[in-house]
């Protein structure tokens, strides 16, 4: 089944979306959104372009293999946990930069923990959506 | 009888040479040995302490004191020896480093058990050696004996460790402190509290079943199947003793106490009776240890429960010169075996002129054992029996005849173990029972013994004269080993003189008779078994009773598991369901009607119009997706219901809400649409009872959640936690989406403890998406279903297979719907 209509789409779709979901995940701390918003968001994303194309393309346009990114997220949340620890301070204890960005705001290990867990929902839903479209 | 004849070396014919980090293994229990040494000859206490769990207060404590220090010495110097002999017993074997690593740990285990100051730590050493124990019995892991006999000793000191763990807390909790130089300081609290009776039968348990004691002594015979140099370091030197440790580091508190004194003398007694009669009757020479260890362990636990400081004395006497001359026989006899073969004491005779060395260490461990002068053995006998002449009462009489009956069956036991296999002859009637030993004319007679090498003869040698020195010398042995364990037992200063001549009394006569009565039952060990045999009676005791219990609350177990998994556990989704959502239904409705302030509801009509639409949707939706017989149909209702509850977040300003059921229908609906290709045509296959039920069971859960949200909400007592994320969501954690913040600061580690179960539930999604079952494996279950159709089907001329298989097809299939 291949709708020109639906790949155009896709085409387009796809970054504008995964921009939007990298925005929602930055901007959680502040305002509606979050990691795991934004994991569901480019999640769906990338499986609007497995049905518009294929699955294989899919994963070439992706580069490495869901459980990688599954892997890399729960890595990131720990050791966004674990940075206090080298401070001395108590597991999971917030670390602020006094740097901020523009939406953003200040950045710290709350910001880190939340891209562990972008990556970790991103991860499972390409997984299952994967392979249940593989067959 | 036992296959004594196992080689549990595994060794080829050619004998390689030990490399050199095997050859200098002993330096490590030796650089223990010389710290313990040091602070025995200099008399200093030492107190450890490190920060472990701060926020339970559980600390890494750790305090060496007289007891604590001969512990050490035992376990470090048995230890040195040990490590000597094992490379040369396991020489050439594919998995002695495994061994050793194992061997080293239980060391370092132990001396942390005997060490530690912290209730805690004390379990956890005391676990540590059961798991090792465990890993050490079972290292013939191909032999089915040795696997069982493993999994006995760990469950049954496993689950005395479990009960020890509830009765230390217990202890810990009525003296407010984990530490036990505090614990054993609150002895009036203690003995005041009434959680002190529970307390004392569940550590007792823990002491009893790891100490052998009757009736859970019988998985220390088992526990033979393990490597003899194994045997002998844990299951006869260091920790059987565990339990005798704990009792007598648990003394200055506990003494006193009736139920304590109680329970400790009455095992204790029976314990050192029937190991004592037991082992005579033994064929195998490790067996004959085995159950002369669990008579020795009893004394020493008699003697603790007795309390007197003569009781003290001679127990921490004969734990010493147990230790020595047990491990020496074990290591003789482990020499033995390797070179003749066997370890049947029927089949072992004039070895002398083959091993003189092993011989000359066994007599000495012998006469040790025996209690004769000068050695060591002589002198715990003496404070033992003048311990047990100074009471009042029956219960002089009673610990006396206990005290020499297992002295006596120590003559005996020194006899078959170290006389017979070295001076006996073949077919000696003492140890030639009616029957003769199988394959007994194919006897390694003396000359057939193969030569040993120095790494097994040196280790029972040196601890064999050990067993001189501590008697020549008792002056030595009061100041340095004897005072400051009893010190420590006792909670004050104690001096003590040895000696090895006390004069003619009562003590010297009661060994003379000792020996006499020793000397009688090894000449007449058939009569004396026969006596033993006599009624069933102790054999039930000594082996059948305690194994038929174990074996019928294992099988219990078994059954109760396979019980509960057919019924709860059967494999259908449905059920699984069912079960979870009724049960939780049913609890909570129960607990609504039995607390009903709760189901107030306030302003319940209070709706605008507008809020109307969304619910009747998802009630219109609800029916579609109930009653449609089309799955896009009902997938595509479904989809409608999440997002009008999408929209319901919206009006009620819960944009995070809105924006993740969003997502999260989107998704649901895209994977149902790939599901959807795999699933055959639709039919009803429930009938109209089941379809009730089901629908009792959701309307029942829905009807619950629906109360509960109400209740919930028109509660009024706001809650305290909320307001706390209101006050420091900005503040502290410096965001202004409290929901994120909750979920990335507050609650941080239940999110990321929920990312990995996300984590963990994938990989499983995904391997059984990759599981592809062989055709060959696939229809296994199918064929063996078609087989019995068709045996069935032959209808009456069906033979014992189909009337065996037609009862098991409804339970096979009919289960359920």
């Amino acid at each position: 089944m291949h709708s020109l209509i639906l790949s155009t789409a896709a085409r387009y779709l796809l970054p504008l979306l995964l921009v939007f979901s990298i925005f929602l995940l930055v901007r959680g701390h502040n305002e509606p959104g979050g990691g795991f918003v934004g994991g569901l968001t480019a999640a769906a994303a990338f499986a609007l372009f497995a049905i518009a194309y294929s699955v294989d393309q899919t994963r070439h346009l992706i580069g490495v293999h869901p459980r990688t990114l599954l892997g890399t997220g729960l890595l990131v949340a720990l050791a966004a946990g674990c940075l206090s620890l080298l401070c001395g301070l108590p597991f999971m204890t917030g670390l602020w930069s006094n740097l901020a960005l523009p939406s953003v705001g200040k950045l710290g290990t709350p910001l880190l923990f939340d891209v562990g867990v972008y990556l970790v929902v991103v991860g499972t839903v390409l997984m299952i959506v994967f392979e249940l479209a593989e067959e | 009888m036992d296959d004594s004849t196992t080689d549990d070396t595994g060794r080829g014919n050619d004998r390689p040479r030990l490399g050199v980090a095997e050859s200098l293994l002993a330096t490590i229990p030796l650089i223990a040995f010389l710290v313990a040494a040091y602070l025995t000859v200099t008399g200093r206490t030492l107190r450890l302490v490190w920060s472990w769990v701060p926020s339970l207060q559980v600390e890494a404590s750790f305090q060496l004191d007289g007891l604590s220090l001969l512990f050490c010495l035992l376990i470090s110097g048995i230890g040195v020896m040990i490590f000597v002999y094992a490379p040369g017993y396991f020489r050439g074997h594919r998995d002695r480093w495994r061994l050793y690593t194992w061997l080293l740990l239980f060391m370092a285990a132990m001396l942390g058990l005997v060490t530690a100051d912290n209730v805690i730590m004390l379990f956890v050493c005391w676990e540590l050696t059961s798991l090792t124990s465990y890993l050490l019995i079972g290292f013939k892991h191909e032999s089915e004996k040795a696997r069982a006999a493993a999994l006995q000793a760990l469950l049954i000191t496993g689950a005395g460790g479990l009960c020890l763990l509830a009765g230390l807390l217990l202890l810990s909790r009525i003296a407010e402190s984990q530490e036990l130089s505090t614990i054993l300081g609150a002895a009036d609290a203690l003995k005041q509290s009434p959680l002190i009776t529970p307390a004392i039968i569940l550590i007792l348990l823990g002491a009893f079943t790891k100490s052998a004691q009757f009736p859970f002594h019988f998985w220390l015979p088992n526990a033979m199947e393990a490597p003899t140099p194994v045997s002998a370091y844990l299951h006869s030197a260091t920790m059987v003793k565990a339990g005798v440790y704990l009792v007598a580091r648990l003394s200055p508190a506990l003494t006193g106490v009736p139920l304590w004194d109680n329970l400790i003398v009455a095992a204790g007694g029976v314990t050192a009776v029937v190991g004592g009669a037991y082992a005579v009757r033994q064929y195998d020479l490790k067996r004959i240890l085995a159950f002369s260890t669990i008579s020795a362990l009893g004394c020493l636990m008699l003697l603790l429960g007795l309390g007197t400081k003569l009781a003290i004395e001679g127990a921490m006497l004969f734990l010493l010169s147990h230790a020595l001359y047990k491990a020496t026989l074990f290591l003789v006899a482990g020499a033995v075996d390797l070179g003749t073969g066997t370890r049947d004491i029927r089949r072992l005779y004039g070895l002398f002129a083959s091993y003189p060395l092993l011989a000359a260490a066994a007599i000495l461990a012998a006469c040790s054992k025996s209690g004769l002068p000068p050695f060591g053995g002589f002198l715990a006998k003496e404070v033992v029996y003048e311990a047990t002449t100074t009471l009042s009462g029956w219960a002089t009489w009673a610990t006396t005849i206990v005290a020499l009956l297992a002295n006596a069956c120590f003559v005996a036991v020194g006899g078959l173990a170290a006389v017979h296999p070295f001076f006996g002859k073949p077919g000696e009637p003492s140890v030639v029972p009616h029957e003769s030993p199988p394959g007994s004319s194919q006897l390694p007679a003396g000359g057939a013994a193969r030569l040993l090498g120095w790494r097994l003869v040196f280790p029972p040698v040196v601890l064999g004269l050990l067993g001189i020195v501590l008697g020549v010398l008792p002056s030595v042995t009061a100041l340095y080993f004897i005072s400051p364990a009893m010190s420590a037992v006792m909670g004050q200063d104690i001096g003590v003189k040895l000696s090895l001549w006390h004069g003619f009394n009562l003590p010297l006569l009661l060994s003379v008779l000792t020996v006499a009565a020793g000397v009688g039952i090894y000449v007449q060990r058939r009569r004396f078994v026969a006596w033993v045999d006599a009624g069933g009676i102790l054999r039930y005791a000594a082996e059948g009773g305690p194994q038929a219990a174990y074996r019928g609350s294992l099988a219990l177990l078994k059954f109760t598991a396979t019980w509960q998994t057919r019924i709860l556990q059967n494999g259908r989704l449905r059920l699984y369901l069912i079960t979870v959502l009724a049960s939780f239904a049913g609890l909570v409705i129960a607990a609504f009607l039995y607390r009903v302030e709760y189901t107030q509801f306030g302003k319940l009509l209070n709706l605008r119009l507008y809020e109307l639409v969304f619910p009747v949707l998802i009630l219109a939706a609800l029916a579609m997706a109930v009653t449609s017989t089309s799955r896009l149909a009902a997938v595509c209702a479904l989809g409608v219901i999440g997002f009008a509850l999408a929209m319901l977040f919206v009006l009620f300003g819960a944009p995070d809400l809105a924006m993740t059921q969003l997502a999260i229908e989107t998704l649901t609906v895209i994977l149902f649409v790939f599901v959807i290709y795999r699933l055959p045509r639709f039919a009803t296959l429930s009938s109209r009872g089941v379809r009730i039920r089901d629908a009792v069971v959701s309307l029942a859960v829905g009807g619950m959640m629906t109360v509960i949200v109400l209740a919930a909400t028109s509660a009024h007592a706001p809650s305290r936690v909320s307001q706390f994320f209101v006050d420091n969501s900005l503040a502290i954690a410096k965001g202004r989406n409290m929901v994120n913040v909750i979920l990335v600061d507050f609650r941080g580690v239940d999110t990321l403890g929920e990312i990995t179960v996300i984590a963990v539930a994938a990989l499983g999604i995904f391997s059984l998406m990759r599981l592809r079952l062989e055709p060959s494996q696939v229809p296994a279950e199918a064929a063996a279903d078609r087989t019995e159709t068709t045996l069935a089907a032959n209808g009456e001329d069906a033979s014992s297979p189909s009337e065996q298989a037609a009862p098991d097809k409804p339970s096979a299939t009919g289960r359920g719907e």
